[in-house]
């Protein structure tokens, strides 16, 4: 069976460059998308706690 | 839209949670065409052989790479001559984006050079200056971890970046100011780019796809800091409700 892409003699060197380049990107949106339910998860635990900002607490009133 | 309404943090979460989605979509497109130009369609190269696909994300990630400073640099004008209010929150999610980018540079960089050159690594002036920018990143986000009130952090982590954007210059002429083993510039130059059409086009499609998770990455993170900024708030009000 032949290969999809022959990749030649250096086909190491190729893959690792682009499995590590996934790996930093995929890191980065792991760790955004975790940073942005973190963040969420703590607003909602104030103002479930009723802390909340007076231009919210106006908006109510 | 005028560019100072977007000053307004609500209207710039409005604004960005109706741009994320779309920015996500052509993301994966981009990525999904270019890379198949680049790994199914671009020839290899008559020198190097397929070790030419590394190109294909070392190159855009370089510019990214370069991008993020110069990006963190206006927003420190921002920060310094105008006081945006978004200013610092764009120079601070910049810095960590960059740094990946900077590091994904490096990193093929070493791994395209072993068997094109002979070696992962030399101290010519493009690898360390691109080195320096990487500890540059590192650097400006150890500032804004150290210091806590964001807006006296985001004034030195400003000053800090406009005399770190002295290095894009320099890696950008590196190749032509000094004898470097890195290949001069050969797509931005003047004369036009050297490389041929067929490597052209799929390097040019990564380049849109890099650049556009850059955007949405930024946002993202930009999205993030302000509920950082927000809880950071309700927490001061709930510690001098506590102790009034």
């Amino acid at each position: 069976m032949t290969p999809l892409v022959d990749l030649g003699p250096h086909v190491s060197f190729i893959v690792a460059a682009y499995a590590i380049a996934v790996a930093i990107v995929a890191g980065l949106i792991a760790w955004i998308v975790a940073d942005h339910r973190a963040q969420l998860r703590i607003l909602e635990d104030l103002e479930r706690a009723g802390v909340t900002r007076r231009s919210a607490a106006r908006e109510e009133i | 839209m005028r560019l100072s309404e977007l000053a307004n943090p609500s209207r710039f979460n409005t604004l960005t949670e109706r741009v994320l989605p779309w920015l996500v979509v052509a993301t994966v497109l981009a990525f999904a065409l270019g890379l198949y130009q680049a790994l199914f369609v671009a020839p290899d190269d008559y020198q190097q052989g397929a070790t030419v696909k590394i190109m294909f994300i070392h190159v855009p990630a370089a510019w990214l790479g370069m991008m993020g400073w110069a990006l963190m640099s206006v927003s420190a004008l921002g920060t310094l001559v105008w006081r945006h209010p978004l200013a610092d929150v764009a120079m601070k999610t910049a810095a960590p984006i960059g740094a990946a980018f900077t590091l994904i540079c490096l990193v093929t960089g070493a791994l395209w050079g072993r068997p094109t050159w002979g070696t992962y690594w030399v101290w010519d002036a493009r690898l360390t200056s691109v080195l320096i920018l990487f500890l540059m990143y590192l650097g400006a986000i150890a500032l804004w971890r150290t210091v806590e009130d964001p807006s006296r952090a985001a004034r030195a982590a400003a000053v800090l970046t406009l005399v770190g954007a002295v290095n894009l210059p320099i890696i950008k002429f590196s190749v032509d100011w000094w004898n470097t083993l890195h290949q001069p510039a050969s797509v931005l130059r003047l004369g036009g780019s050297t490389i041929y059409p067929t490597i052209l086009m799929p390097l040019l499609i990564m380049a849109v796809a890099f650049t556009l998770l850059f955007v949405t990455l930024h946002l993202s993170a930009m999205r993030n800091e302000l509920l950082r900024r927000r809880v950071r708030t309700l927490r001061m009000m709930r510690a001098a409700a506590a102790n009034p």
